[in-house]
């Protein structure tokens, strides 16, 4: 069944989807969007020295990602400058270092495009392996940090007050999203990682009334976009990853359109 | 009751404090940017104890609290808390972003796992009976505040700590909610630590009143406290009256709008007013 490229993609892409959800939840609620583009920029020199050291790019992206989360802390905790200047300064400076080596790498070449934009037709079997166990070792560890990590997002003085050790989960939680950037990186790429977490967590908002149900409902919205991306860039012969996240557009849009219709006569106000 | 100032220099992991001790600051100073928040304060609160702390805006009440549970590193002397006592806390002006869906059932088992029953039994006591699965983003200022007390007390916490919980809650419910404070220190008997800028109605219930201005002015007793003259020279002359309405049964005058006429001087515009 694996081996046509098109059930593999299919595959790949509800996997990545599946995880996504939850993580891009948490993304939402604790506005770091701009934290999750960071770490997704700062995957291409991953890429490189992964190619460099002549291991799997997952690892690669992984290692750099964690790295990039913990240089954030430490600068946050000694600098004075503000969150999103940091963001700004190692986005960037990551995502230009990872192209001054790509292209240093004069020995090897690097399709660019493929990590920029991702290269879901091109998954092997090993790649969804990685995916799905990455993936359960992912959720596994949201499950584990869920009750600590929501307490710390409702309120971080409540949360430590009560004993529940927010750091703790907010160190889990950035090695979290470092894991699924690395196994998301090769189904939409680098610049467009961010949208498959944020876009169907967005999507599932206005449907869901606790944390636990817009998860879930987050998933699904991302494995709908995935399947009709896919099904789109089949027909239309486009990039299947812009056309999976042209797709969760598409869904978010969608669901605006239907609460707006549905909330009208129901006194409840549009806050998008 | 009297209250004695601690001795310094004791065991600072709360191992030596006495066994109906529940959280003790000795001394405490709290520095940001070279400037002293609060500094040599020291606030001690017993288990059946309520423990209020008054103070104008920016004499680091808050800081205090924070200090005291560890939320913010104290820069001299020691805060403990008693090992493996159940903290309550309702935290000051609390919001929840849009994003998150929460109902009010949901916010009472954030911190800990709670039966149905438990959460229906808490929001009856706090008067939210049957608003479980209410999402918090639609309650009123008032609603929220007493959403995040049924939070707080169905953990049956050894030490409840509230920082300014009347906020937002007009004045027949700020007299429930203090009557119901009293009432959970009765059932659960629990310390109370309680933050407020009201001295009206909070003093009637209160065992020990901390005044504090960056450090602490005075306390002891409500009636100690409001002799003493430090307390009158911070709160200015109707600092006397607001005790005496106090000792007259909170015979308290109202303003055409309902609100009480506050009875203290001090500067009120950042603070929404009750």
């Amino acid at each position: 069944m694996l081996d046509d490229f098109f059930t593999r993609a299919m595959v790949a892409g509800i996997g990545v989807a599946l995880v996504a959800g939850p993580l891009g939840c948490f993304i939402i609620w604790r506005r770091m969007a701009y934290f999750g583009d960071t770490i997704a920029h700062s995957a291409l020199l991953g890429v490189a020295l992964a190619l460099l050291l002549d291991t799997h790019v997952m690892l690669g992206v992984f290692a750099v990602s964690v790295a990039v989360a913990l240089a954030l802390l430490g600068l946050q905790r000694f600098g004075a400058l503000s969150s999103d200047t940091l963001l700004g300064i190692l986005s960037h400076s990551a995502l230009a270092l990872g192209l001054v080596v790509v292209a240093l790498m004069t020995w090897i070449r690097v399709d660019l495009m493929a990590y920029l934009f991702g290269d879901i037709l091109a998954v092997s079997k090993l790649d969804i392996a990685l995916i799905y166990a990455g993936g359960v070792a992912v959720m596994a560890g949201l499950a584990v940090i869920w009750r600590p990590l929501l307490a710390a997002t409702a309120s971080p003085d409540l949360a430590h007050a009560e004993g529940l050790g927010p750091e703790r989960a907010n160190l889990a939680f950035m090695l979290l999203i470092a894991a699924v950037i690395a196994i998301t990186i090769k189904i939409v790429g680098i610049l467009l990682i961010t949208a498959l977490l944020i876009i169907p967590a967005a999507t599932a908002r206005r449907f869901c009334v606790t944390p636990e149900t817009m998860a879930v409902t987050a998933s699904l919205c991302g494995v709908v976009a995935v399947i009709a991306g896919l099904f789109g860039s089949l027909k239309l012969d486009t990039p299947s990853g812009p056309s999976i996240v042209a797709a969760a557009m598409a869904v978010f849009l969608l669901s605006l359109v239907v609460s707006v219709l549905v909330s009208r006569g129901a006194n409840a106000s549009s806050r998008w | 009751m009297e209250q004695s100032v601690q001795p310094l220099g004791a065991d600072p992991t709360g191992r030596l404090m006495k066994a109906d001790t529940l959280a003790q600051a000795r001394h405490i100073g709290v520095r940001r940017g070279g400037r002293w928040l609060i500094r040599h304060v020291d606030i001690t609160v017993r288990r059946g104890e309520i423990v209020t702390l008054i103070g104008p805006n920016g004499s680091g009440k808050s800081t205090c609290v924070k200090a005291l549970l560890g939320l913010v590193p104290v820069d001299e002397g020691h805060s403990s808390i008693a090992r493996d006592a159940r903290i309550g806390y309702v935290p000051q002006s609390l919001v929840i972003d849009w994003t998150l869906p929460l109902t009010v059932g949901r916010l009472l088992t954030l911190t800990a796992r709670h039966s149905g029953t438990d959460v229906e039994a808490a929001l009856q006591q706090v008067g939210m009976r049957g608003m479980s699965a209410a999402p918090v983003q639609s309650l009123s200022g008032g609603e929220f505040q007493r959403a995040l007390l049924a939070r707080a007390i169905i953990r049956e916490p050894d030490l409840l700590v509230l920082d300014e919980p009347v906020q937002g809650v007009d004045f027949t419910g700020q007299i429930a909610l203090y009557q119901l404070i009293r009432d959970i220190r009765e059932r659960l008997d629990c310390g109370v630590l309680l933050i407020s800028h009201d001295l009206h109605i909070v003093m009637a219930e209160t065992d020990t009143v901390v005044c504090l201005n960056g450090h602490v002015c005075c306390s002891g007793t409500p009636k100690l406290v409001a002799e003493d003259p430090e307390y009158r020279r911070l709160f200015g002359p109707q600092a006397a009256e607001a005790l005496a309405v106090y000792r007259h049964d909170h015979d308290h005058t109202h303003a055409d709008d309902g609100s009480i006429i506050s009875g203290h001087h001090h500067d009120h515009v950042a603070e929404p007013d009750a």
